[in-house]
């Protein structure tokens, strides 16, 4: 069916075990997924679930007990700290609840950040980039902007140019919506969905079914294990529904 | 990560927080501050007792008559009869090194004359006198050797006696008694100001010895004779040959210990210039505890700052920031401000040695090497005080990191 190169993600077994004290805490009791190029997942689940586990093992924050995760067809578990620090600036793209942008730190400047960790080399123009990036989530007005003079949406923007500026293999949103109003969420959501149009990989970690429902997969755990894993039936389309949407005062266009 | 960058990144850092920059700065820039005018009010003060030393004339050699024995009991130095005005001349004719001799001969007594009277030190001295103490004459002249061989009742006032005894007027061409003995005053000395012990030079009168000896002390032996070399450096050669020309003339045996004493004004300097090292040592140190302190203080502020910043930390490290990279922006934040603290320290250590000096009328002295050992040293408090901190920054989990409030 599939090809292995078209595979951005293989996950195989994996497990993970917390140690607290004398007790033990099987928080993913052997994960097998394949995710592949172009997709736009959701992880869906209740806490306790493993689906925070799972997030941070996919965005190599942390490594697994055991299990072999191959991203972008490199072994990632069992690479050292800074082996890890350089996969994530490399090839993974961080979307966070609460934006996490740096106070008092311009939107470019912001943007920029992950350009000047690059020990590759293989960024010239920094800024340019930066602004290029911006200017993709429709944000080249607002390059000088603090976080502070931003929107909840427009900084969930400026967050989503960071996370593409590096040109990632995937984009990996941890409740990318949580903390803004439905209308915005929805915003949100029209330019997650047009960024895979263009064939990006999303995976997306949500507790709200109404948000999965933008997504093309729903992959659902419970207690360390995938429950279900199936299609979207019905998939919404966000620029479809901001038009039905009640019109608000600041809204802003998708993209 | 190139090197420049992660300057870039301290330097952004440093400068969206300018209060708490300066917070931390603060004790740097009072440690650097303090040990900078500390060291220089101490260089002022063993300038200003160099100079006094150099008053005194460098080159100066004293020679004094040795002690007396009677009986096994010593009566104390000067108490022996056996410097005399032959010595005097036995020194100043076989003498190679020496460039000026001069018997002293001193009396304290009574003067009258000009407005009043005033009760002072008289030295009988020869011309030479003048080339061995470095001192000028302001008002009229000095005496010469012929006034000298002619016993010539003349006088040089001292500064403070002519202020005394003539207040506002030219004393030279007057006269003044000496116990009885009328004397022409012929000069006024320069004004030399007081000795480190807080002597008042210019409290004398000088006059040729001879005139002294015969007119007002009645004594053949002298108590001392003055000399001085042209260059610091023969003295020690010059005092071994006094040594020799004195045994000579007073034809002592080989087995016989020396019936004077011979030292130098070097020696003095010497002592004195240690004193002055040891003061300027304690205070540095003083004011080094405070650089410690304002190090310590960094250190607190660092710590502060990793705890308040760690969701930052978490941030950079999810985007791809190495532990090292995180450490190194830590470490080169503190070595900045610190070094930028230094500087702000030096500046306000030379605005502070300034207003001392005006205040105080204390001779201050800013040497560039003390500049430079602040700042190398605020710069070594940056990396002492801010590696710990950093560490713990590095060191950080990025998930508890982002997760943390």
């Amino acid at each position: 069916m599939t090809t292995r190169n078209s595979e951005v993600i293989r996950v195989e077994d994996l497990r993970r075990v917390y140690t607290t004290g004398k007790t033990k805490v099987l928080a993913l009791r052997g994960v097998n997924l394949t995710i592949e190029r172009g997709e736009m997942v959701a992880i869906m689940g209740a806490s306790g679930s493993g689906k925070s586990t799972m997030m941070n093992i996919l965005g190599c924050l942390d490594q697994p007990t055991s299990g072999r995760y191959l991203l972008d067809d490199v072994r990632v578990d069992g690479l050292s700290k800074n082996e890890l620090a350089d996969i994530r600036n490399t090839k993974i793209g961080f979307v966070f609840q609460g934006f996490n942008l740096l106070a008092r730190t311009s939107a470019i400047d912001n943007v920029e950040l992950p350009l000047l960790y690059d020990r590759s080399g293989r960024i010239g123009n920094t800024k340019e980039k930066a602004k290029a990036a911006l200017e993709q989530v429709g944000l080249g007005e607002r390059l000088d902007h603090e976080p502070s003079e931003l929107s909840g949406g427009q900084q969930q923007r400026v967050a989503i140019a960071r996370a593409l500026v590096t040109e990632p293999a995937i984009l990996l949103a941890d409740e990318p919506t949580g903390n803004l109003d439905s209308r915005t969420s929805v915003e949100v959501l029209a330019l997650f969905q047009s960024l895979n149009d263009r064939g990006i990989t999303i995976i997306m970690v949500t507790h709200e079914p109404d948000i999965a429902q933008y997504c093309k997969r729903i992959v659902e755990m419970r207690d360390g294990l995938v429950l279900r894993d199936e299609p979207v039936q019905g998939r919404h389309r966000a620029t479809a529904d901001l038009v039905t949407l009640q019109p608000l005062e600041t809204a802003e266009a998708g993209v | 990560m190139k090197a420049s960058r992660l300057i870039g990144i301290a330097g952004q850092s440093i400068l969206k927080n300018k209060m708490r920059t300066l917070l931390t700065m603060l004790g740097i820039i009072i440690g650097v501050g303090a040990v900078i005018v500390m060291v220089a009010i101490g260089q002022g003060a063993r300038t200003q007792i160099q100079s006094q030393i150099d008053n005194l004339g460098t080159n100066m050699i004293v020679i004094t008559a040795g002690a007396t024995r009677t009986g096994g009991v010593s009566q104390g130095a000067g108490t022996s009869r056996r410097l005399s005005m032959d010595d005097a001349e036995a020194l100043k004719r076989e003498s190679i090194l020496l460039n000026a001799v001069s018997p002293v001969v001193s009396t304290f007594t009574q003067v009258v004359g000009g407005e009043g009277n005033w009760r002072t030190g008289v030295n009988g001295v020869s011309p030479d006198y003048q080339t061995i103490r470095d001192w000028q004459v302001t008002n009229g002249r000095f005496f010469d050797d012929a006034e000298v061989r002619s016993i010539r009742k003349v006088a040089v006032l001292g500064a403070t006696v002519a202020e005394n005894l003539f207040p506002g007027q030219d004393p030279v061409g007057e006269q003044i008694r000496l116990r009885n003995v009328p004397f022409e005053i012929i000069g006024v000395l320069a004004k030399k100001g007081q000795t480190a012990e807080g002597n008042d030079q210019d409290d004398i009168i000088l006059a040729p010895y001879t005139t002294v000896q015969t007119r007002l002390r009645g004594r053949s032996w002298l108590p001392q004779i003055l000399a001085s070399t042209a260059v610091p450096g023969d003295i020690p050669a010059a005092q071994r040959e006094i040594a020799g020309i004195l045994r000579d003339t007073h034809q002592l045996a080989s087995y016989d210990e020396d019936d004077f004493t011979v030292r130098n004004q070097a020696d003095l300097a010497t002592a004195a210039k240690g004193t002055t090292e040891v003061m300027t040592l304690l205070l540095a140190a003083i004011a080094s505890i405070s650089l410690l302190v304002g190090g310590i203080g960094i250190m607190n502020i660092m710590l502060v700052s990793v705890t308040e910043r760690t969701r930052e930390i978490g941030i950079r490290m999810a985007i791809g920031a190495r532990g090292g990279d995180v450490l190194t922006q830590f470490l080169v934040e503190s070595i900045v401000m610190s070094i930028i603290g230094g500087l702000i320290g030096v500046g306000l250590g030379f605005a502070s040695s300034a207003v001392v000096e005006q205040i105080t009328g204390w001779g201050t002295a800013i040497s560039p090497a003390m500049v430079g050992v602040a700042i190398g040293f605020s710069a070594a408090v940056g990396i002492f005080f801010g590696f710990y901190p950093a560490r713990k920054a590095a060191a950080l989990d990025p998930i508890q990191a982002l997760r943390y409030e």
